[in-house]
Order: C-alpha cells, then sequence, then structure tokens
C-alpha cells in the first residue's frame, strides 16, 4: 500500500491522547557530544519520577524521565498540574542542565580568612561545626536574635523553620521588597487579600488583559503564557503600557508606548474615563465598594487630556483603551505583575489597578479574578517555637507601616556597624539567592557584608555570592532531592510532589538534611523528631487522604473544593478590611497617613545624553540563575541593549556595536555587550534582560557575557508604604570605548 | 504543520525540548526562532516570532542534489538523513533555502525528522507537546475537519520562500 505524506500525518495526529511512558532518547546528555548516532530509538524503556520544578518559581509539576542506567533523559510537564498542564516552558525543559553542569558546587567549602581567596573542601561535619560554633559565639556576644536569614525557593521552608526553632524570626525574601511586595499591599488594601503566585487573573476567561509594563512571555511563566495564548485564542483584546514594544505589546489591540514612570497618572486618567463616561460597573461597585465619591470627587480632574501631557500618550487613546476593558467588563482584568519595585510610589500604582479592577467589577468574576483555592497540608507535630527578644518587625514597622514579611533592605541596613546594637545584624544565612545580584546599591551591601561575623551561603551554582561568604554549602538540585510538598492556591486545590530522581552527582545536600543537622548542633534536637523528610511528607499526605507511595506515583493529587472562585450572582460577601468592603478609598491607609487614595508623583526625567535603565526578563532564563545552564546558555548566551535608532544615530552607535553603559552616579558596567537597534524601544530609554555580565570565573559559560544592570542601579527610592526598593529611578549612557580600569566601579 | 505566530512567544522552548528528546548535540539545533520587525517607533512598529525548522518540503532540492542518496523522503514525505551514507559534503546544506541543515561534530548532516520515532507511537513531534502558546499544529491537512486544516481555512497564512519552488509544508499563521 502506498501512503502518501499526509496519510501518514494523518495517522500520526490521530493518537496524541494518552502519552505513555515509554520515551525515546538514547544516551546520556552529558555524553550528547560524543555520541555518534543521534537518531532516537523509539523501543528503549524510560522510569519516569515526578518532581515539580526550581528552574523559576511557578513550580509546574514534571516527569523526570531516565534510562535503564539512570541517566536523567529529558523533563516533560505533569499533564494533571495546573501550573504546567502537561508541558514545561523552556527553562524547564532544560532544568537537567541544573544537574548536568559541570561548574556545579560539589564540596562544602570554608574560607578562613577573609583576607585571601582560598576556599578551603571540606567535610559536612566540618562546614556545619563551624557554622555552629560561630553562631554560638553570636549568640553569646549580640543574641540569637542578632543574624538575618535572606532566602529564596524551596530552600527557604527548611531554613526558616531552624531559625524559627533557634529563637529567630529575622527572615526574609528579595521575592517581596525587591519584587512582589507593592502589589501585595496594594491589592490587600483595596481587596482584603494580596495577590499571591500564581496571580488569579483569570486570563483563560478574560475578554480584555491589561498589562502595565508586565512582560508575560518574556515572563515566561508557563501557565500564565498558556492562558495567555488561550486568551489570543477567544480573541480576547490586550491592552499594554510598555516603554517598549515588549513581545505582548506586538500582540495587543493597544499598546501604549508610556514615558517611564508615570503609570500612575494613566490609571487615574483611565479611572476617570470609567467614571465620567459611566462605564464602570455601578451595581458591583454599590454593593461590594466603599469610598466611591471620594474617589470620583478625587480623580475630577485627571481627565486623559491631562495624563497625555505627563505619559506621552494620545489622549484618544487612553479614552479608547478604557472604553475597550469597559465593554469586555466583569471579564476584563489588570494583571498584578510581579516585579513591582519600580519607583517607590509602586504600592500606590498597584492600588490605582486594584482600584480599576473594582470599578470594572473584575474581583471575584469570570474572566476578572477567581478566588483561588488550596489544600492546606498540616504540619508536622513538634515543641512550640520559643519566642525571640525581638524580631523584624521591631526594626520595620514604626517606619514601613504596611510591610507583611521581613525586608532585606531593612536587614541589611540594621547590619550596618553605625546602627544601634540592640538589634545590629552580625551573620547571614543565605539560601537560594545570589543575594548580591539581587539587592541595588552594592556599596552599601559590601559594608553590611564587611561587618558580619559569619556569612554561610547556601547554592547549587558558584553564583558570585559564595565569593563572600565564608562557609559554602552545596545544595543538591532540585532533581536529586526532596522538598516540603507544593501546595498553594489556584482554581482547584492541589498538591505536588518532590522527589530525588537520580543519587546526588557530587557531595551535595538537601536543605532539609542541612538544616537538620544544624540544628542538631545548635541542641535543637527536639524540633527535629523525623528521621528524615520522607517521614514528615508522609505524615502530611496521610492526613490529607494520600501517602507518600501514592505521590510518588501521581506526582500532582487533585483535592474536591466546595468554595466557589467565582462571587455567586448577588452573595454578600465581606471583605477583609476595615469596613468589610473593597476599599476604593482605604480608610487603613488614611489611619496610617498615607494617601488614601493615590496621587500621581513627577518622578526625575534622565538629564541630556542619559536614558531610563529599563530592565527585564528573557523567556529561557531566569534572574541571573540560569546562565550557566548548558541547554539555556545556548539558547541566550548574552544580553544586548535594545537603543532606538535615532538615539542611536545621536551616539553614532550601530547595530552591533561594542558599548559599555556608566549611570548618572559614574558606575560603569564591568564588561561590554552589543548595541541592538530597534524600533521596538522609546527613543529616551534603554532595555537590557537582567540576569547577565556574571563575575564569578567558576561559571564557566556565563562569566563575562553581557551587562549587569544591578550594580548600575545605585538610586533606590523606598515605599513609604510598604518598604520596597525602587529600581528604577536610574538613568545610563553610553561608552563607546572600554573604560581604564579606575573607572571601572562596579 | 502551521505555526501561528500571533501565539507565539519566541521562547524558544521548542528548541530545547528538541535537543533534549533528539539528543542533539550542544551548540547544535534541529529548530530555532526567528524575530521579525517591521516599521519605526511608535505607530507602526510590529514585530512577530516564527518557529522555523525543516519545511519538509514536497519539491526537494536537498535530496536532489545529494549525491550518495543519504538525503530521501520517507513513507508520508518526510525528509531524512541516512547518517552511516552521508559523506558531509554539504551540496544540501546549499541547496536548501531554509537554512534547515547543518553538519554534525560526527560529520554528517543533521535536520529535523518531525521526530518520526514519536509519529510512530502516536505521539506529536516533541517541539509541539511542549509549547506552552501551542502554536504549533500537527495534523492531516487531507482532513477538512482537523485543527491544522480548519487553521489553514479560516486564518491568513504565508509560506517561506515560495518562489524557490520547493512546496514547503510549514504554513505560517499571521
Amino acid at each position: 500500500m502506498k501512503t502518501t505524506r499526509r496519510q501518514f500525518i494523518k495517522i500520526a495526529g490521530m493518537g496524541t491522547a494518552g502519552v505513555a511512558v515509554a520515551g525515546s532518547v538514547l544516551g546520556s546528555v552529558q555524553k550528547a557530544a560524543e555520541r555518534s548516532i543521534s537518531t532516537p530509538s523509539s523501543d528503549s524503556e524510560l522510569f519516569r519520577t515526578p518532581t515539580y520544578c526550581e528552574v523559576c518559581f511557578w513550580k509546574c509539576a514534571a516527569w523526570v524521565y531516565k534510562d535503564k542506567e539512570g541517566n536523567i533523559q529529558k523533563l516533560i510537564g505533569n499533564a494533571t498540574d495546573q501550573h504546567a498542564r502537561g508541558k514545561l516552558c523552556p527553562r524547564g525543559t532544560g532544568g537537567l542542565g541544573m544537574y548536568y553542569d559541570n561548574d556545579r558546587l560539589k564540596k562544602p567549602l570554608i574560607r578562613r580568612n577573609r583576607e585571601d581567596d582560598h576556599y578551603e573542601e571540606v567535610s559536612w561535619e566540618v562546614a556545619l561545626d563551624f557554622i555552629a560554633k560561630k553562631m554560638k559565639g553570636i549568640k553569646k556576644d549580640w543574641g540569637k536574635e542578632n543574624m538575618a536569614v535572606f532566602v529564596h525557593g524551596s530552600p527557604a521552608k527548611h531554613f526558616e523553620y531552624l531559625f524559627k526553632a533557634y529563637g529567630n524570626e529575622n527572615h526574609s525574601e528579595p521575592a517581596y521588597a525587591q519584587c512582589a511586595g507593592p502589589r501585595e499591599a496594594g491589592f490587600f488594601a483595596t481587596f482584603g487579600s494580596g495577590v499571591g503566585s500564581p496571580e488569579p487573573a483569570d486570563m483563560q476567561n478574560s475578554k480584555c488583559i491589561i498589562f502595565i509594563g508586565n512582560h508575560v512571555g518574556e515572563n515566561m511563566h508557563n501557565s500564565y503564557v498558556q492562558e495567555l495564548s488561550l486568551a489570543i485564542d477567544n480573541d480576547a483584546d490586550i491592552i499594554v503600557v510598555d516603554p517598549r514594544l515588549s513581545t505582548v505589546a506586538a500582540k495587543a489591540t493597544h499598546w501604549l508606548p508610556i514615558k517611564p514612570g508615570t503609570d500612575i497618572a494613566l490609571l487615574l486618567a483611565w479611572m476617570h474615563v470609567l467614571i465620567y463616561d459611566n462605564i464602570y460597573d455601578k451595581e458591583y461597585i454599590d454593593k461590594y465598594a466603599f469610598g466611591f465619591e471620594e474617589l470620583k470627587a478625587h480623580v475630577a480632574n485627571y481627565t486623559p487630556e491631562w495624563a497625555s501631557g505627563i505619559t506621552t500618550i494620545d489622549p484618544e487613546l487612553i479614552r479608547k483603551s478604557a472604553h475597550t476593558m469597559a465593554a469586555a467588563a466583569p471579564a476584563a482584568v489588570i494583571h498584578p505583575g510581579r516585579h513591582t519595585t519600580w519607583y517607590g510610589d509602586d504600592t500606590q500604582r498597584e492600588r490605582s489597578m486594584a482600584i480599576i479592577n473594582a470599578l470594572l467589577g473584575a474581583f471575584g468574576r469570570k474572566g476578572g479574578m477567581y478566588m483561588g483555592v488550596k489544600q492546606k497540608l498540616p504540619n508536622y507535630p513538634v515543641p512550640e517555637f520559643p519566642e525571640p527578644k525581638w524580631t523584624w518587625k521591631d526594626i520595620t514597622l514604626d517606619k514601613y507601616k504596611n510591610a507583611a514579611v521581613g525586608l532585606t533592605n531593612v536587614l541589611i541596613d540594621a547590619s550596618l556597624p553605625e546602627y544601634p546594637k540592640e538589634h545590629q545584624i552580625k551573620g547571614w544565612f543565605i539560601a537560594g539567592t545570589s543575594f548580591i545580584n539581587t539587592i541595588p546599591d552594592r556599596k552599601k551591601m559590601f559594608k553590611a557584608m564587611d561587618n558580619q561575623e559569619l556569612i554561610v551561603v547556601v547554592d547549587t551554582m558558584p553564583m558570585e555570592m559564595t565569593g563572600y561568604a565564608d562557609v559554602v554549602l552545596p545544595e543538591s538540585t532540585y532533581l536529586e532531592r526532596y522538598d516540603y510538598a507544593r501546595g498553594g492556591k489556584n482554581r482547584v486545590a492541589q498538591v505536588a510532589l518532590r522527589m530525588p530522581a537520580v543519587e546526588a552527582k557530587y557531595d551535595t545536600k538537601p536543605s532539609w538534611w542541612i538544616a537538620k543537622e544544624l540544628g542538631n548542633r545548635l541542641g535543637l534536637k527536639k524540633y527535629y523528631p523525623w528521621k528524615d523528610l520522607e517521614e514528615v511528607l508522609d505524615w502530611q499526605f496521610q492526613k490529607i487522604g494520600t501517602s507518600l507511595e501514592e505521590m510518588k506515583r501521581i506526582g500532582v493529587k487533585t483535592f474536591e473544593s466546595d468554595e466557589s472562585i467565582y462571587l455567586l450572582p448577588g452573595e454578600d460577601f465581606e471583605f477583609n478590611t476595615n469596613t468589610g468592603k473593597i476599599e476604593l478609598y482605604s480608610t487603613d491607609f488614611a489611619e496610617k497617613g498615607y494617601d488614601p487614595l493615590p496621587k500621581f508623583t513627577r518622578h526625575e526625567s534622565p538629564d541630556p545624553g542619559f536614558y531610563h535603565l529599563v530592565y527585564g526578563r528573557a523567556p529561557m532564563h531566569t534572574f541571573g540563575r540560569t546562565q550557566n545552564n548548558p541547554y539555556l546558555y545556548e539558547l541566550r548566551k548574552t544580553n544586548d541593549v535594545w537603543i532606538n535608532p535615532r538615539t542611536a544615530k545621536l551616539w553614532g552607535i550601530e547595530n552591533g556595536m561594542e558599548i559599555w553603559l556608566k549611570n548618572q552616579d559614574g558606575i560603569v558596567s564591568e564588561f561590554s555587550t552589543k548595541a541592538r537597534l530597534t524600533e521596538r524601544i522609546r527613543p529616551d530609554s534603554i532595555y537590557m534582560v537582567h540576569g547577565f555580565g556574571h563575575t564569578s570565573k567558576k561559571l564557566t559559560r556565563a562569566y563575562g557575557k553581557g551587562i549587569n544592570d544591578l550594580p548600575l542601579i545605585t538610586k533606590v527610592k523606598i515605599d513609604p508604604i510598604m518598604g520596597g526598593t525602587g529600581m528604577r529611578n536610574n538613568f545610563v549612557t553610553f561608552l563607546l570605548e572600554k573604560p581604564k580600569k579606575e573607572e571601572v566601579k562596579s | 504543520m502551521a505555526m501561528d505566530t500571533r501565539k507565539c512567544v519566541g521562547c524558544s522552548d521548542c528548541v530545547v525540548a528538541c535537543q533534549t528528546e533528539n539528543n542533539v548535540p550542544l551548540g547544535y539545533c534541529r529548530d530555532w526562532i526567528v524575530e521579525t520587525v517591521k516599521g519605526s517607533y511608535p505607530e507602526t512598529v510590529k514585530m512577530h516570532f516564527a518557529s522555523e525548522r525543516c519545511m519538509q518540503c514536497d519539491n526537494t532540492p536537498c535530496v536532489r542534489t545529494c549525491p550518495t542518496g543519504a538525503s530521501h523522503v520517507i513513507e508520508g514525505g518526510i525528509v531524512k538523513v541516512t547518517h552511516d551514507e552521508c559523506i558531509g559534503c554539504g551540496a544540501c546544506i546549499e541547496a536548501c533555502p531554509y537554512g534547515a541543515r547543518y553538519v554534525h561534530p560526527d560529520g554528517y548532516i543533521d535536520k529535523c525528522t518531525f521526530c518520526d520515532h514519536r509519529l510512530e507511537q502516536g505521539m506529536n513531534p516533541a517541539c509541539v507537546d511542549v509549547c506552552p502558546t501551542s502554536c504549533l499544529i500537527f495534523g492531516d491537512l487531507d482532513d477538512p475537519r482537523s485543527p491544522v486544516s480548519k487553521a489553514l481555512q479560516e486564518k491568513d497564512w504565508y509560506v517561506l520562500a515560495p518562489e524557490a519552488g520547493t512546496n514547503p509544508q510549514l504554513y505560517f499563521l499571521k
């Protein structure tokens, strides 16, 4: 029988449903370059174990496929998981590079003398004894409270637990004060509930999605991008406010190429149009909202014409886009965004976004914002933690009244030698974050680090931060370890398991083990009554009607919930605010002396010859964590600097020319990178992807590739409400020749 | 196969999924992302991404130029290279208007196979299954109800280098 090509494809396209465990790759990834045959076999048996991804923090559940020899072959998204929906993003697909990277940390390291850069390879016993001894010294001389814990990702829980058991609550994550904090504070003040991750923007059911500087698609959170794609299928309108024609702006119904730093003016004008053109959801506002008349009076003069002069956006486009969202409401939503620490008035910008979501009737509505549900995992029973003499709250809340968690920047201030002795921080414990590349204002960072009696860094890679540590503890990658199960709010309640797919390749340990062993050395044995994390997980799973054994088989379990994720028609709903209503006018802010209604503040513009430094992400990389991953490195090896051709012409910069950047304070980039001339950006701004320009020579692929934006961020404006560090107030100019060594200050 | 440029975000997941599925050596790829920018800031600038690979042409200059017969078309129309018969002369690379072939470090020419080993098992190519935006549509062009046929009926599409007369079988939706 003659088979035509199209018949063949027909046959192929028919049976795509049940993807079997049987897979198809030969040989190990490491051997890839040595292999003489790259034809995959289709009959080899692959085995799979469940995990959830740790390359970014969307935590997609996945299957790790291994061959008979136990070599990891590939990672595929778990089809039952809401985060993954059967797919992984490029970082998750390339996650096996985290395991196979030869540059990994392989042994515990101690630097006994800070004057030299010599790190000695030691055993775990020696490393942990060293840390315990130093911690006891700090406890004796200063107090057990006088240490700070800076964490991110899955290691966080293990070390926060350890330090709570120790009697220390000075924990903080850059994920709050350098990232998502303002949106939590802004949405909480409005709706009485924060946003959380994944953000409950009901994009897949939305008829209009609005992104404020949020570059979904470059910001490659898996189901979030999948929902965007579904929205495009549904012909949803997309409105994007961004100084750059971002990936999503290129797909938008309306792109508003705003002047950086003027978003609140636009948002106030949108409120004006929604209210004064009478296209807001009146019934919803009457039933659920507080302070409408105050808001109406407040925005009376904030016309599109007023905003146009500030934002450079055509007033007709402002009006038209407001009508587009109103026409779709309540299936319309302004996405709260993730990295929101921009200008120092970020909580008020997020408040403005929340208020518009209220005017659209979006909260609790299909296609707006859903109310997520979760399956709670009970805590393994242990004795009560000791009460610390003081916590981060005592040095934070006087000033930043709505900080919900510890602030990195406040704890760094407390780490300076001039800080009052009672609350001075003398030791840092860092896990899962290359802290030095996360926190703006490096001068202060160096001073704070010099004042520490102990710096411990837990990581899988020799990131820059490890070079400032006294002790470096090599953590096993997520493919080699157990962690606590993933819970979290979503449309349905689910729990996902991470278990080791393979044994540790080097002398590395999981964070739960490191914390337990350190706890034993600090006299905290009673808080670790279990043998290993498997015991804890099994106990927790049994309590919710499953078991570790079942979870190993299925990876993700879904739990029934009788709570509706949308408001029922006419439902009386009490919001967790002072008034029990959605607060258009924030009574909480009024009480605390903050503006109860958002105001526009004018931010600085660059001097002639300088440009707004706008930074963001590339879809194949996570912050500065992945540039050395062999797979992801191949996808994008370096960043470039986006420059509008009109701007470039003034400087004689041509496409691909090597350039350096210098900021308003004279800080020059350590490395150069290439200019990318593109019409996709405003002439008054430049854009670059964050996370490149690594200075750690142990990152053999990533070292020296591209420019790191972080050292160029020296002007920081602190959000007075929640204490986040606004980082978009910095301007750069171009250097066309290699700067002399002494000029390079970063 | 059809590729929906409206949905693609250029993330390169298709590239890395192909690499891990097909054991493509690091530094090489069988599929890739192309970004196209037209117009000028701010009013007329437009951009789209496309995920490209071998077009599995109906009319195959690569096969015609191959001196050893290593390049061939298998049942169903997929263009393949028999590695053992390939001498790595590169004539097919010259002949291909799409740059879809590369020299494998072991000396033979390598390219996309539409993951025929997966098709045999009733699965889609790895790039299709992994794509977070579902912008790759694989299916039966003879069945008017298939998603790929529907997409081509309902939406505007184009092919690359139609003037080359290769009759490429990867369609790009506008």
